[in-house]
């Protein structure tokens, strides 16, 4: 062990959605300080719902983040429509899961491809990544923009989405724009096993870590959004939605303007790899067998499996979308009537990032009197700082600082954090404090 | 003032907001690579590209100013940027997070931060404009992918593109979208809004919310008053004018008029 100080001071995230920084201190070959500081500004987001009625609530929580709105919808409609003892039709739960299988591709594409495949191979960055790899990019870049598409069919547009309301969707796509679209994901399925395949290439640091996972689960199919789904553990917790604050406790770190998340006080991981750990018999046999074909075997507990996790997840995703478009037929109405009612709301469904809770205080006139809600992010961020403990030394502290250094941002990079995310959510809970 | 390099030199810079304005350049699929051709992208760190002190061509600018940092650093990308361009609602008119102006802005970080000594932030979120002179403002919450390039190939050929001032109506009428307002009474902000989102909510059935902000020669209190003949309450009429660009002058005004009235 050397005797040298070291800073490493990363003062601009690269390569993650939103402003975050990494403080890390080696003081006689031992880590003294370690700090994900997140010093995205907050906006406010809890104070601003309060008075609001309910029927905007899907228009304003797409704002949180540009790149999960479907997510923010989704939990916000399952929560106030539970309190509401809204019933939606089978049609729209499958539609939901379609939508929502929109954004899993889109998101899980982007971050394969544009943020985290470059540290695998070497690169700066995706247009560098391009230049070599250009078949690989423009693949990824074809599924990022079929997930797109997905979300516009029922959203109009993949970024802000305008087509959810609490009840059901403004509109229902015709036969023949859903047909077109099905002949598309059909043929996009090789491309999603072709990933798997490709990303399975790369090289993996072997990083076995012991860790928690968390992830919805549902008796018969791979969780996405929230009915019939109980919030569940890889310690055995299996818990309602609306008993989430009971076990999941946060805490503010002066570093950060998004809170830390803990399970019964301890850090835990959610996302793709956890809900594949927790998950993986419910996928699709076709996956599976990718799976089982390139060598990776779940539960993993390597976090530099995400990534794999991830291509799995867009695999499944257009094989589910097009299991539930292929026979579709244009319903009447879109939408169910909605009574609403003085309450408090729950809901959860997994954004691409992982587990998405909601909750929202609703008064007689069907007015937010106030709101929570916590992202995957804030959940993950002690497991990331966790993580970049253990790999950090199992790496080497003596090594040069700008091998250490893109050592802990390929680390941070492999829970894809969402900052403008995380952010918010932070306000939230100090509000209740 | 023309682009003289034979490649343009461009910096993407995030500011408070979502992110999602970046998104219309990260979602060209294809196009972003042909991008990457055509120009070189000397900043971007959500692409991984990290040059914040470069002087480029034309800067992107994503967000509105809320802490005291971004009010320095704003001013430091004006000097270093020939042309300047505003990017989305955020930073065109403040955002949605323009809502704490309207409220006791320091009042509401102290509820909200149980050790508020940690968290810098101003107690207003403001647009660009109010901090620095902008060559371009693409409104929109989000933008659309076309409103960008469109802007950048413009700037190729050394003119500053044409933004579209028409209002959602006249495009909603050219789709042939069935009027909401007049067919279902359902409240509709298309007369007063900018078009550019391609009246995607009329389209779809349900009314504008406004976020491409105010159109050219908008008469907010006309709509208003017919928004009162649908049996609207002032405080419903206020929460329309005062959603996505609730700091744009024109809606800032007439929601405050309805807000006042609500609490009297």
């Amino acid at each position: 062990m050397s005797d040298r100080t070291i800073n490493i001071n990363v003062p601009v995230l690269a390569r993650v959605e939103g402003e975050g920084a990494l403080d890390l201190r080696i003081e006689n070959g031992s880590i003294t300080d370690l700090r994900l500081r997140i010093f995205e500004p907050p906006r406010l987001f809890e104070k601003f719902l309060e008075g609001r009625h309910y029927s905007e609530v899907p228009d304003i929580v797409t704002r949180i983040c540009g790149i999960c709105p479907v997510a923010y919808q989704m939990s916000a409609v399952y929560a106030l429509e539970q309190l509401f003892n809204t019933e939606v039709t089978p049609w729209i739960n499958a539609m939901r899961r379609v939508y929502y299988c929109g954004e899993w591709i889109e998101s899980h594409a982007l971050h394969i491809h544009l943020l985290a495949a470059p540290d695998f191979l070497g690169f700066e960055n995706a247009p560098a990544m391009a230049k070599q790899f250009p078949a690989e990019v423009r693949r990824g870049l074809r599924l990022q923009g079929l997930g797109n598409q997905l979300i516009k069919l029922f959203g109009a547009r993949s970024v802000n989405p305008i087509g959810v309301k609490v009840g059901g969707f403004h509109k229902a796509p015709d036969e023949a724009t859903v047909a077109a679209l099905v002949e598309r994901l059909r043929t996009a399925l090789p491309d999603a096993k072709a990933l798997i395949e490709w990303l399975a290439t790369l090289d993996f640091p072997q990083r076995e870590q012991a860790f928690i996972s968390v992830s919805l689960r549902h008796p018969l199919e791979y969780p996405i959004n929230m009915h019939d789904t109980t919030l569940c553990s890889s310690t055995g917790h299996n818990i309602a939605i609306n008993v989430f604050e009971y076990y999941f406790k946060e805490s503010q770190v002066p570093h950060s303007t998004a809170l830390h998340c803990h399970l019964e006080g301890k850090p835990y991981l959610v996302g793709p790899l956890a809900r594949l750990n927790l998950n993986h018999e419910q996928l699709h046999d076709e996956v599976k067998q990718a799976l089982a074909d390139t060598g990776f075997t779940f539960p993993s507990h390597n976090p530099y499996h995400n990534i794999i996790a991830r291509a799995a997840e867009i695999y499944y995703a257009l094989l589910e979308a097009v299991r539930l478009l292929e026979d579709y037929q244009q319903p009447t109405a879109a939408a169910v009537e909605v009574t609403p009612k003085a309450g408090t709301a729950y809901g959860c469904t997994e954004a691409p990032r992982g587990t998405l809770w909601h909750r929202y205080e609703i008064d007689d006139h069907g007015i937010i009197s106030a709101a929570r809600l916590v992202p995957p992010t804030s959940q993950n961020q002690a497991r990331i700082e966790a993580d970049l403990h253990s790999s950090l030394q199992v790496l080497g502290l003596d090594n040069d600082e700008t091998t250490l250094r893109q050592h802990a941002e390929q680390v941070i990079r492999n829970y894809d954090p969402c900052i403008s995310c995380a952010t918010h959510f932070l306000d939230l809970t100090v509000t209740r404090n | 003032m023309r682009i003289t390099n034979n490649r343009p030199t461009v910096a993407v810079h995030k500011f408070t907001s979502c992110d999602g304005c970046q998104l219309a350049i990260l979602n060209l699929e294809e196009e972003l690579l042909t991008l990457a051709e055509l120009v070189e992208i000397k900043q971007f760190a959500e692409a991984g590209i990290l040059d914040e002190h470069a002087e480029v061509d034309i800067a992107f600018i994503e967000g509105s100013i809320t802490t005291p940092r971004e009010m320095e650093h704003i001013k430091k990308i004006r000097e270093q940027s020939r042309y300047l361009i505003a990017m989305g609602a955020c930073a065109t008119s403040g955002g949605i997070q323009a809502l704490r102006n309207m409220h006791d802005g320091q009042a509401w970080i102290d509820e909200i931060y149980a050790s508020p000594q940690h968290i810098e932030s101003l107690t207003t979120s403001t647009p660009l404009s109010d901090h620095v002179r902008i060559d371009l403002e693409l409104w929109g919450c989000p933008v659309s992918g076309r409103q960008v390039t469109a802007a950048i190939r413009a700037l190729l050929f050394g003119v500053l593109p044409k933004t579209e001032h028409d209002k959602v109506c006249l495009e909603c009428k050219r789709s042939q979208a069935v009027c909401v307002m007049v067919s279902r009474g359902e409240p509709c902000m298309g007369p007063v809004t900018n078009t550019g989102c391609g009246a995607l909510c009329p389209q779809f059935g349900r009314g504008c919310y406004a976020c491409y902000g105010p159109a050219e020669n908008p008469n907010p209190n006309a709509l208003a008053n017919r928004f009162e003949g649908l049996g609207m309450t002032a405080d419903e009429i206020a929460r329309n004018f005062l959603f996505i660009n609730n700091s744009a002058p024109v809606f800032h005004t007439i929601g405050q008029k309805y807000s006042d009235r609500h609490d009297e």
